[in-house]
């Protein structure tokens, strides 16, 4: 059987990161969860390391080869888990900017699970705001849990009001693990590779239903 | 008869130049332009190709009147575009002024097709740029029957219909000037050109190769498909940008001021990264000549190889003598070492002789190339 494959895309700055450390935990939780049915391959991808090339992408309009390389696997991923530390009220730049430079068709019907990290439980609901907002546009299918990590969850597990960060981390991570088991295997849509494949091109409309679309509804 | 044509394309675009701050007039550009054609014939090149714009900094706005005036000033080169805007457009002036511009240069006229890259291009004539497939489509439909048919009835969505409408002059011999599609991204444009049995146009400069090679083969699949020939026999053109001094790393030294600061794709890679991941070449003449020979291994053989030697703010001085070098030690060996291997059914570039007598033979009549018609 193959494999399922989990890709995790971080856009934390520093090392080691928080934002990294909620993606392995998010992505670990959800192979625990997979594992007794599914072999699952899982694959984390360091915005950081490919800060240029996201540049470079917007500037020339197609990825340098290690960027290439993760925009294939995040289109290929039976599951995502996307994580981003949250900035000026929102998702980083960089982690804006890498969906902005895959094609708008990857993601779709893709299970998702959205994961932010911040210093303080202020600003969690930029996850509600800007992030599911985003991949709702990419016509992804983002879990309902979404998981906020502030500086303080990494020390607490959480109150009579309060779930605790892993019991957060593990809800989320059960409902990707739902979501990826009862879908067919990723195959990766033809118009989510990004410019520079060689790839041969799938499901051309043929020319003369390209032509007859256009005749005037009452002419000849 | 020429296997492959080798010509250059220019964009047209007023650009400082970044080592000296000196910025050409539109005058100065415009005569440039002109200046670099006139020099392709004179170092044998066969292609003079122009671009169509529509706003600053560019200045190719009419390119008709820019290849007419060529063609009065040269005898053998031929005279094309690198786009012609099919979507915005009216498909009817494009018939009249090409048919017009093609008996004045004596059937020294092929166009390309393109979509054009500007968003308000379209509303600034009267178009919706979510219809440019559609445009690109329907016009070209209308304008093949413009130029096959005498009397023209039609009706489409987005001109004004046409009743007993005859495009004058008509196409010269009969025989409407060759025409290729070109595209970056669009694989329903080489559906297109496939469709028709036209040339199909790889702009071949922003992107990698692996690009290039995907658009390709799907138009020689289909072009095979609408019973044109067999893949093979499809008609391939490729851009390509060089710079080249005898020495590379004078090559190198010079043109990076210019690649850095570039309009295009300044910015952002780094030209070592750039050479690597796209078929920019800069370097001696031999590395342009190796680089270059190795297009057909990606696309098959081909029939026409256009270089773009004068953007970014390149000196036309510097870009004359980019054509030195093509003409004395780049061009001989290419056409050599391309005709080696290259199989007899790939068919020779298009040119309007070989199109009346292709004409003539499907009509089983005898030649009729007019007098006056250049060999």
């Amino acid at each position: 059987m193959t494999p399922l494959k989990l890709v995790a895309v971080t856009a934390g700055l520093s090392r080691p990161s928080s934002t990294r450390l909620l993606a392995d935990r998010l992505a670990e939780a959800a192979r625990l969860r997979l594992a007794e049915e599914h072999e699952v391959e899982v694959r984390v991808v360091e915005l950081r390391d490919l800060a240029v090339d996201i540049a470079n992408n917007l500037v020339t309009g197609f990825p340098a080869p290690a960027l290439r390389d993760a925009v294939e696997a995040v289109a290929g991923a039976d599951g995502l888990i996307a994580v981003t530390p949250i900035f000026t009220g929102s998702y980083s730049g960089l982690f804006k900017s890498f969906f902005d430079v895959i094609d708008n068709t990857a993601l779709a019907g893709k299970p998702v699970v959205l994961g932010a990290t911040g210093g303080t439980a202020r600003h969690s609901l930029a996850l509600e705001h800007a992030l599911r907002p985003m991949f709702s546009y990419l016509r992804a299918i983002t879990v309902p849990t979404a998981v906020y990590a502030a500086s303080e969850d990494w020390g607490t597990s959480g109150d009579a009001g309060v779930d605790g960060l892993a019991t957060r981390i593990t809800r989320a991570a059960g409902e990707l693990a739902g979501l990826m088991a009862r879908r067919p295997p990723a195959v990766e849509p033809a118009a989510a590779e990004p410019a520079g494949t060689a790839a041969p091109f799938e499901n051309v409309v043929p020319f003369e239903r390209q032509l007859a679309a256009l005749r005037p509804i009452n002419g000849r | 008869m020429t296997a492959i044509q080798f010509g250059i394309f220019t964009v047209g675009d007023v650009t400082t130049d970044p080592t000296t701050g000196t910025t050409p007039s539109e005058r100065e550009r415009i005569k440039a332009m002109v200046a670099l054609a006139l020099k392709a014939e004179e170092i044998g090149l066969d292609v003079f190709a122009t671009g169509e714009h529509h706003n600053p900094p560019f200045v190719p706005s009419s390119p008709t009147t820019m290849l007419g005036y060529i063609a009065a000033r040269t005898e053998r080169l031929l005279l094309s575009t690198a786009t012609t805007l099919i979507t915005t457009n009216d498909p009817v002036k494009i018939a009249e002024d090409y048919a017009m511009l093609q008996h004045l240069a004596d059937g020294r006229v092929d166009l390309m097709l393109g979509r054009g890259n500007t968003g308000p291009v379209y509303p600034w004539f009267g178009q919706d740029i979510r219809n440019g497939i559609a445009l690109a489509i329907e016009n070209y439909a209308l304008l093949r029957r413009l130029w096959t048919e005498d009397v023209v009835d039609w009706e489409g969505r987005f001109r004004t219909p046409l009743q007993g409408f005859t495009s004058t002059p008509r196409p010269m011999d009969g025989v409407a000037p060759f025409v290729w599609h070109g595209s970056i991204r669009s694989p329903e444009i080489a559906e297109q050109a496939a469709y028709y049995g036209d040339g199909f146009f790889a702009n071949h400069i922003f992107w990698p190769k692996e690009h290039t090679e995907r658009m390709i083969t799907l138009y020689r699949q289909r072009f095979a498909h609408y019973g044109h020939g067999t893949p093979e026999q499809a008609f391939v053109g490729l851009g390509g940008q060089i710079f080249m001094r005898r020495n590379s790393q004078d090559a190198v030294r010079e043109f990076r001021p210019y690649f850095d600061n570039a309009p295009v794709y300044g910015h952002g890679p780094s030209l070592e990264e750039f050479t690597e991941q796209t078929p920019l070449t800069v370097g001696s003449p031999q590395q342009i000549i190796d680089k270059t020979l190795t297009f057909r291994e990606y696309v098959g053989d081909y029939q026409r190889q256009l270089f773009l030697v004068d953007h970014a703010g390149l000196p036309l001085k510097t870009a004359l003598e980019q054509l030195d070098l093509l003409g004395e030690e780049v061009l001989p060996v290419l056409r050599k070492e391309l005709a080696v291997n290259r199989p007899s059914q790939v068919p020779d570039a298009p040119t309007h002789q070989a199109l009346v007598a292709r004409r003539d033979a499907e009509a089983g009549r005898e030649p009729t190339v007019a007098a006056g018609s250049a060999s």
